[in-house]
C-alpha cells in the first residue's frame, strides 16, 4: 500500500502539472483538444489522489507501522472512530487530504458549472490543477510524504494525541479544510475572468454559490473548533485568539464581506473591483493561514511541527500574490462600474460601511497576529499580543459591526428619505433602547455586555420587523395565515430571509460572547464528602460535593474519574464527572502525559464547568477548578441558527436570481438605453 | 448463596472451604484496618494514572488579586496562556506552577502587583506580559487598526460623496422601461423615437 500510495502521488503530480499547462494554454489559444485534456486531467487527478487517500487509510486500518505516519499517529488500540481522523491528524496526511478534496472540488466545478460559463472552465481546471499540484509537490519534495517508510517496524504505534481523541476533532479539521479548500473554486473563476477579460457580473453569479458553500464550511469548522476547545482543552473558554484560530477567521470575515457586497454588484453593477479583490484576498488568506499553521513562524498550540514545508508555502504565497496583483492591476480599466451611487443614505452605502468594518476587523486580527513578528523585526523586542489585547482592540469593532448588521436592512436601496428612515428605525431602536434600560435597571454595569445585548435587541427588532412586514404583505395579497406567509417568505426569497436568520445567529453568538464577562471561578481541594460552593452571576448558589474517585481501564486508556453531586440553592440538579486519562498503547506502555476531561453541565443560563486538577498524594482528596460560564449554550445555539440560515440561502430553487441590466430594470433600477446598432 | 438458592454457612462447608473463607475474613479485616477512613481520603489504586500529584489549594492560590495579576503574566511553556489559566488547565506544565510560586513569593515579600509585573519584565522581557505596555512602538499594536479604520471610513465617505455628486451632475438616464419589452421591441422603440423631429 505505501508503494501504491507513493506511485499515486507521483501520478497525481504529473497529471496535475499536465492539467495546469493544458488548462492555461488551451484557454489562451482556444484549443478545444487541450481544453478537453485539462478537463480530463481533473478527473485523473481525483482518481490518483483518491487512490493515495485509500492507500493511506488501508495502511492505518491495517496498523502498518512500517509507515512512519501510521506509527507516529496511531496505535493498535486506537478506537476505529479515530482511525478515520488519523488521516488528517498530522502534517503529511492533512496535506494529502487537502489535495484530494481540492481535486474533488475541481471535478465538481467542471461538472456542475452551467455551460453558459464554459469559457472559464479551462482556466478553472488550470488553476485548481496548479494548486493541487503544489500540495502534492510539497508532499513529494518538502518532504512530507505520508507514505515514508521507517527503517524498522515497531510493534505498536505512538498513538494519537489525547486532545485529538474527541468527536469535535474528527469533524473540525475536515470542515475547516473544506472551507479553506473550496475558496479555491471562486478564486479559480476570478483568475479565469481576469484572463479571459470577461469581467461583467456573470462570472460572479457563477461563483456565488461556491462562496456560500465555502463560507458555510468555514463557519461550521470554526464553531466545531470552538466547541472542541471548550470541552477538551479545559481552560473554560472557546476562543483564545490563537494565531491559527485567527488564520481561519480571516478568510471567513473577508468572505462575509464579499457575500454582502456581491449583492450590490448583482443589483447595481457596482463594486466590481472591490468584489474581485475580496475573492482573491480570501484565497490568499486561506493559503496564508496554511503557511502560519505549518511554518511554526508564530507559536501556536495548533501548529504542526516546525518544518521546511513552511518555506514552500511562503514561496507559493508570494508567487500567488504577485501573479494576482499583476493580473488585477492590468485589468482595472475593464472593471468600471455600470451605475453610480445616488445617495449616502442608501442600502449600497450601508453595505460599503459593513464591508469596511468586516475588512477592518480582518486587518485588526491580522495586525494583532503579526505584531509580535513586526515588533521583533523593527525593535528587536519580543512581545506577546495576547487575548486581553485582542479583546481591547477588537471588541469595539465587533460591537459596531453588530450595530451595522441591524442598520443595513432598514435603509432602502438607492435613496432613503427621512420619513422612510423614521418609519423603518422606530421599532428596532425602541426595542434596543428598551433592552438597554431593562438591563441597567437590573443592575448590569459591564459596558461591553450592555452594548452587546442592546445592539442584539436592536438587530432582532430589525429582523422581526422585516419578517412581520413581509408576512403582512403576503397576508394582504394572498390571504395566507402568518405561519404560511413566513414559510413562503423563506422559501421564495431564500437569500434575503435566510440572510436574516444568519443575522439572528450572529446576535445569539454575541449574546453568548457577552456572557463570558460574567464568568466566576474558584479552585478547591475536596475530600470525599466535602462540598465547595460558588455563587454564579445568575444569583444562584451552586454546590459541588465530592463523592469519590474511581479508577478503571477502558479501550486505550486508564481512567481516574471524580464524581461530584451538584446542587443549586440546596436542591440536587445532577452529577458531574471529570476525569484524568492516561493513554496507553496495546502493550500497556504510556503514550502521552495524562490528559484531563472536563465535566460540563450545560444549561440555558449557565454552564457548570469542572476540571479535575489532580489528586493530593495519591489519595481521593482531589483538587478541582469550578467555573460558572454564563450563556455558553447560546453560542452553540447561535452557531446552529447561523448554519441553518446559511443552508436556507444555499438551498437550490426559490425566486430566480435578479441580475443583469434587464433584471435590474425590472426591479426599478436605472438603466441606460443604448441606441440600436 | 449457592446456585440452587441455599445459604451456605461455615458448618455446611468442607475443610478447604472453611479455611478459604476464614482467610478471606482475615484478609478483609486487615484491609479495613490498613485503609484510612474513606472520608479522610483513602489511597487510590494507582496514583500514577492520575497525573502529577497536587498540593492542596491555599487561600493565596484562590486570591482574586493573585489571579488577576497572574492573568496579566504569560506562561513560558509555549501554550500562549496566562499563568493562572495555564496552571489551572494544563496540569502537565511545570512552568506555570513555578511562576505562580514566584508571584506568591514576591507578594509575600511585600511587593505590589505592579512591582511584581516590573520584576517579571526585568527578568523575562516584555514577552512575559499578556499585553504589551501601551507606550512607544507598542502603541502601534493598539491604535493602528482603529486609526486605519477611521481613515478608511473617512476616505470611503469622501468617495461616496464624489460618487453621489457625479450621479447628480451626470446626464439624466431613462429610469424605466416597459417590463415586458424584448430587445427587438426596444430596438424598434428606439428607431421610432429617432424618427421624431427635434
Amino acid at each position: 500500500m505505501p508503494l501504491l500510495g507513493t506511485l499515486a502521488l507521483w501520478l497525481a503530480f504529473l497529471v496535475g502539472l499536465w492539467g495546469a499547462i493544458t488548462g492555461f494554454v488551451g484557454g489562451a489559444q482556444n484549443r478545444a483538444d487541450l481544453q478537453q485534456s485539462a478537463r480530463h486531467a481533473t478527473f485523473a487527478l481525483l482518481a490518483a489522489l483518491a487512490t493515495a487517500v485509500i492507500s493511506l487509510e488501508i495502511a492505518i486500518f491495517r496498523h502498518d507501522f512500517s509507515v512512519a505516519y501510521v506509527a507516529g499517529r496511531t496505535s493498535r488500540n486506537l478506537p476505529t472512530f479515530y482511525l478515520w481522523s488519523a488521516l488528517y491528524s498530522g502534517q503529511e496526511g492533512s496535506l494529502l487530504f487537502w489535495a484530494a478534496v481540492l481535486s474533488l472540488f475541481a471535478v465538481l466545478a467542471q461538472v456542475l458549472t452551467s455551460r453558459r460559463y464554459r469559457a472559464f472552465l479551462p482556466y478553472v481546471a488550470g488553476v485548481t490543477s496548479l494548486v493541487a499540484t503544489f500540495f502534492v509537490g510539497v508532499m513529494l519534495f518538502a518532504p512530507a510524504n505520508p507514505f515514508t517508510r521507517l527503517p524498522f517496524t515497531p510493534l505498536d504505534g505512538s498513538g494519537m494525541n489525547p486532545q485529538l481523541q474527541n468527536p469535535g476533532m474528527v469533524f473540525h479539521p475536515p470542515m475547516l479544510y473544506l472551507g479553506y479548500i473550496s475558496i479555491t473554486i471562486p478564486f479559480a473563476f476570478a483568475i479565469a475572468a481576469l484572463l479571459t477579460k470577461k469581467l461583467d457580473t456573470e462570472w460572479m453569479v457563477a461563483v456565488r454559490k461556491w462562496t456560500i458553500v465555502s463560507w458555510l464550511f468555514l463557519s461550521i469548522g470554526l464553531l466545531i473548533g470552538m466547541w472542541w476547545a471548550y470541552v477538551e482543552l479545559g481552560w473554560g473558554g472557546y476562543w483564545a485568539w490563537d494565531p491559527v484560530e485567527n488564520a481561519a477567521l480571516l478568510p471567513w470575515l473577508v468572505m462575509t464581506a464579499f457575500l454582502h457586497s456581491v449583492m450590490i454588484q448583482e443589483k447595481r453593477g457596482m463594486l466590481k473591483k472591490w468584489n474581485l479583490a475580496l475573492i482573491l484576498g480570501a484565497w490568499v488568506l486561506s493559503i496564508f493561514g496554511t503557511f502560519l499553521t505549518r511554518s511554526g513562524v508564530i507559536a501556536s498550540v495548533h501548529s504542526f511541527t516546525e518544518s521546511p514545508v513552511g518555506y514552500y508555502f511562503l514561496g507559493f504565497l508570494l508567487f500567488a500574490v504577485a501573479a494576482c496583483t499583476v493580473l488585477y492591476v492590468t485589468r482595472l480599466p475593464l472593471l468600471e462600474a455600470e451605475a453610480t451611487l445616488e445617495s449616502i443614505l442608501s442600502r449600497e452605502a450601508s453595505f460599503l460601511f459593513n464591508n469596511l468594518l468586516l475588512i477592518g476587523l480582518a486587518f485588526s486580527v491580522l495586525w494583532g497576529t503579526m505584531f509580535p513578528i513586526i515588533s521583533e523585526a523593527v525593535k528587536g523586542v519580543k512581545i506577546t499580543y495576547g487575548p486581553p489585547t485582542f479583546n481591547f482592540v477588537n471588541i469595539p469593532l465587533g460591537l459596531v459591526l453588530l450595530l451595522v448588521t441591524g442598520i443595513g436592512p432598514l435603509i432602502a436601496w438607492r435613496r432613503a428619505s427621512p420619513s422612510n428612515l423614521k418609519r423603518q428605525f422606530a421599532v428596532p431602536v425602541t426595542v434596543g433602547v428598551f433592552a438597554l434600560l431593562i438591563l441597567l435597571v437590573a443592575g448590569m454595569r459591564d459596558v461591553g455586555a450592555l452594548l452587546a445585548f442592546s445592539f442584539g435587541a436592536f438587530v432582532s427588532g430589525t429582523v422581526t420587523q422585516e419578517f412581520a412586514r413581509g408576512a403582512r404583505a403576503r397576508h394582504r395579497q394572498y390571504g395566507e395565515p402568518t405561519w404560511l406567509a413566513v414559510f413562503q417568505l423563506l422559501s421564495r426569497n431564500r437569500r434575503r430571509y435566510g440572510g436574516y436568520i444568519v443575522h439572528i445567529g450572529i446576535v445569539l453568538l454575541f449574546m453568548g460572547f457577552a456572557g463570558m464577562a460574567f464568568k466566576t471561578e474558584t479552585e478547591a481541594t475536596l475530600r470525599p464528602g466535602e462540598t465547595a460552593e460558588l455563587r454564579g452571576r445568575d444569583g444562584h448558589v451552586y454546590s459541588f460535593t465530592h463523592l469519590g474517585i474511581s479508577q478503571y481501564n477502558t479501550l486505550n486508556r486508564y481512567v481516574t474519574a471524580a464524581l461530584l453531586e451538584v446542587k443549586r440553592d440546596g436542591k440536587a440538579i445532577g452529577r458531574l464527572r471529570t476525569e484524568k486519562r492516561q493513554h496507553v498503547d496495546a502493550l500497556g506502555n504510556k503514550t502521552f502525559e495524562p490528559s484531563t476531561e472536563v465535566g460540563i453541565m450545560s444549561g440555558l443560563r449557565v454552564d457548570l464547568y469542572v476540571v479535575l486538577a489532580g489528586l493530593v498524594s495519591g489519595t481521593e482528596e482531589a483538587v478541582f477548578r469550578f467555573t460558572i460560564n454564563p450563556l455558553v449554550w447560546w453560542v452553540w445555539f447561535g452557531g446552529f441558527v447561523l448554519v441553518i440560515g446559511g443552508l436556507i440561502v444555499l438551498w437550490p430553487g426559490g425566486a430566480p436570481l435578479a441580475s443583469g441590466p434587464r433584471a435590474r430594470s425590472q426591479a426599478g433600477y436605472a438603466v441606460k438605453l443604448e441606441p440600436a446598432q | 448463596m449457592t446456585s440452587d438458592g441455599r445459604t451456605v454457612t461455615l458448618s455446611d462447608c468442607n475443610r478447604r472451604q472453611f479455611f478459604a473463607a476464614l482467610g478471606g475474613v482475615v484478609l478483609s479485616f486487615g484491609q479495613t484496618v490498613q485503609q484510612p477512613d474513606r472520608q479522610t481520603g483513602s489511597q487510590v489504586y494507582d496514583p500514577d494514572r492520575a497525573g502529577r500529584s497536587q498540593t492542596p489549594v491555599t487561600a493565596l492560590d484562590n486570591d482574586k488579586s493573585v489571579q488577576e495579576l497572574e492573568k496579566k503574566l504569560r506562561c513560558s511553556c509555549g501554550c500562549g496562556l496566562d499563568v493562572y489559566t495555564c496552571r489551572t488547565t494544563d496540569f502537565t506544565c511545570t512552568y506555570s506552577p513555578a511562576l505562580h510560586k514566584e508571584v506568591i513569593g514576591m507578594l509575600g515579600n511585600g511587593k505590589t502587583p505592579q512591582e511584581v509585573i516590573d520584576a517579571f519584565v526585568a527578568q523575562y522581557g516584555q514577552v512575559a506580559l499578556m499585553s504589551p505596555p501601551r507606550r512607544g512602538f507598542n502603541l502601534l499594536g493598539y491604535i493602528v487598526p482603529g486609526i486605519a479604520l477611521v481613515v478608511a471610513a473617512g476616505v470611503l465617505f469622501l468617495v461616496l460623496l464624489r460618487w453621489t455628486r457625479q450621479a447628480r451632475t451626470a446626464e439624466p438616464v431613462i429610469t424605466t422601461v416597459p417590463p415586458d419589452a424584448t430587445p427587438a421591441e426596444l430596438e424598434r422603440l428606439q428607431r421610432e423615437l429617432d424618427k421624431l423631429p427635434g
